[in-house]
């Protein structure tokens, strides 16, 4: 393999320039002294020190924190299902169909998600009286639906490399195809089943468009509160609780590349 | 009975959260709007049935220049993440082995990064008092503060930044692949780089460059928070429009409407994407 030519080379350091740079001096600025965001007055930490005294903040984070946990819990059960359904179950009634359902999050877009489950939650509310105030719930179904499909996508392509003759040793030693899959299966999916929920977690955790559809007048998370101060100008605190968002992002994306490396082992070749 | 389980499970879920919801849209937009709770008079009566949201749609000056402006300026920034993009998805696919695992990650890092983080981050820079103005200034370059904020050039650039991943991935993951003896081949049957790059490598790598650009075009078209944040009053995108019938207007017919209106514009790259998918998961 050839080496790069050096304008290969700086093609790549400007794209990840482009990619870095503007976060890592929102960072930076998260530590300034000054309530001007954007003029230098020297290194502090007070804006950190007054979002964790802001209690609307505090509120919208734990509501958001709880939605991400629940939603990614559920997402993680469906996306295992239809993962497996595709994966391994060959053949069968409505698989064209579920094909196309757990693609299609992916590339929707989100006003489009958003729009159409609030009009379906009100529409079921007026018919059945369910799920009545808007809030909890149903932010947790809007992003479990989408994050289904992310989590289907990172268990198919693990079972794709998982060598099927396990499960069929399995299957040939006389095991239930419950027990086959509870014994063998399961445990191999183990680690793309945990990078899939960190990745559902993030997910929630920074929907700001469905949550503000599907989310009843009493209910803020994180990103609609942060878009409402953003709109209205910029912030020292938004730039204290960014910085911690893109920490917190680093943590997520650190364990889920452990998972997967960890995952390699028991796969074909 | 697990089968069976596995398979209902998603897809009753989904067929009630995600298919079902669109038929509700398709019915909501056949009716007026009321002013009464909910908004909207009753689908289930076919008395109330109306294209009169339809009309508007295609009328409206306003919704007409939406969608344009959404299609034309995804399609710029589309090209624009390719031009950015594919060299640095070749650089990627031709660094040493050892190097790809980490230069791919710092490509998915950002995707875990809060959408709404990275747009609030231009925000500081691009407005007239940020840093890129107070550097052009500080060098004497400009007198004055550029108008980089709040139009057109800060929308094409937030799409550029937050969508440029989803170009990367794919394209490295096709040039990965390519076999270098198909080079090595060209090259020895006299072919210059570039030409072998034009007659060997582009054509192979043309499946990744589809996956790419429709990956970004398509949640370009109906983006809302960018061309909110970054997007002033000259160039409205049909997402922005959508959410301001919706919340500000409260008009959930005309909302309703717009959005029948987006997904079939994007059924066609929405099919087209899947179709390459199957085939690249078949190969």
């Amino acid at each position: 393999m050839k080496r790069n030519p050096p304008v290969l080379l700086a093609a790549l350091g400007f794209g990840y320039a482009f990619l870095y740079l503007p976060v890592l001096l929102l960072i930076v600025f998260s530590f300034n002294e000054s309530r001007l965001v954007t003029v230098w007055a020297g290194f502090s930490t007070r804006w950190y020190g007054e979002l964790a005294r802001n209690e609307r903040i505090l509120d919208a984070a734990w509501l958001s924190l709880g939605v991400a946990a629940t939603s990614a819990t559920l997402a993680t059960l469906l996306g295992l299902a239809g993962g497996m359904a595709l994966a391994r179950f060959g053949r069968f009634r409505g698989r064209l169909l579920l094909t196309g359902l757990l693609a299609a999050p992916l590339v929707m877009p989100e006003v489009l998600s958003g729009l159409s489950l609030l009009l379906l939650f009100v529409s079921l509310d007026q018919m059945i009286g369910w799920p009545g105030e808007r809030g909890f719930l149903t932010i947790v179904i809007a992003h479990a639906t989408f994050a289904t499909a992310y989590v289907a996508v990172i268990v198919q392509a693990r079972l794709r490399l998982l060598d099927p003759a396990l499960e069929e040793a399995a299957h040939d030693l006389g095991a239930p195809p419950g027990r086959a899959f509870l014994g063998v299966t399961l445990p191999l999916l183990v680690p793309a089943l945990a990078a899939g929920w960190l990745l559902a977690f993030t997910l929630s955790l920074d929907d700001l468009v469905i949550a503000s559809f599907t989310a009843g007048p009493g209910a803020t998370t994180l990103p609609m509160v942060v878009f409402s101060s953003v709109r209205l100008g910029l912030s020292p605190q938004v730039n204290a609780l960014a910085s911690l968002f893109v920490l917190a992002a680093l943590l997520l994306v650190a364990a889920a590349l452990w998972l997967t490396r960890r995952g390699a082992s028991g796969t074909r070749r | 009975m697990m089968r069976r389980l596995f398979i209902g499970a998603p897809l009753v879920w989904l067929l009630a959260f995600f298919a079902a919801p669109f038929v509700i849209v398709a019915g909501i937009s056949l009716v007026p709007a009321l002013d009464a709770v909910p908004p909207f008079a009753s689908p289930l009566n076919p008395a109330n049935w109306t294209l009169d949201s339809y009309r508007l749609l295609i009328h409206d000056d306003l919704y007409v220049a939406a969608f344009a402006n959404a299609l034309r300026i995804a399609f710029t920034a589309t090209a624009i993440a390719l031009l950015i993009g594919y060299p640095m998805a070749y650089a990627m696919a031709r660094a040493p082995e050892r190097w790809r695992g980490l230069l791919v990650m710092l490509v998915i890092v950002p995707f875990w990064t809060s959408f709404l983080i990275r747009v609030y981050a231009w925000m500081l820079l691009l407005r007239p008092s940020g840093l890129i103005n107070s550097a052009l200034m500080g060098l004497g370059i400009v007198a004055e503060p550029l108008p980089l904020d709040a139009g057109e050039f800060a929308v094409h650039l937030g799409l550029v930044y937050s969508y440029l991943p989803f170009m990367v991935l794919p394209l490295y993951a096709t040039l990965e692949r390519l076999d270098p003896a198909l080079l090595e081949a060209a090259h020895d049957l006299g072919a210059r780089p570039w030409n072998a790059f034009l007659r060997v490598t582009l054509p192979l790598s043309l499946p990744g460059i589809a996956a790419g650009s429709l990956l970004v075009f398509i949640p370009s078209v109906g983006e809302f928070i960018i061309p909110d944040l970054l997007g002033g009053a000259d160039s409205p995108m049909i997402g922005k429009i959508l959410w301001t019938e919706f919340f500000n207007n409260r008009d959930w017919p005309a909302a309703s409407a717009l959005a029948v209106g987006l997904l079939a514009l994007l059924l066609a790259p929405i099919l087209a994407f899947q179709a390459i998918e199957k085939r690249a998961a078949s190969s």
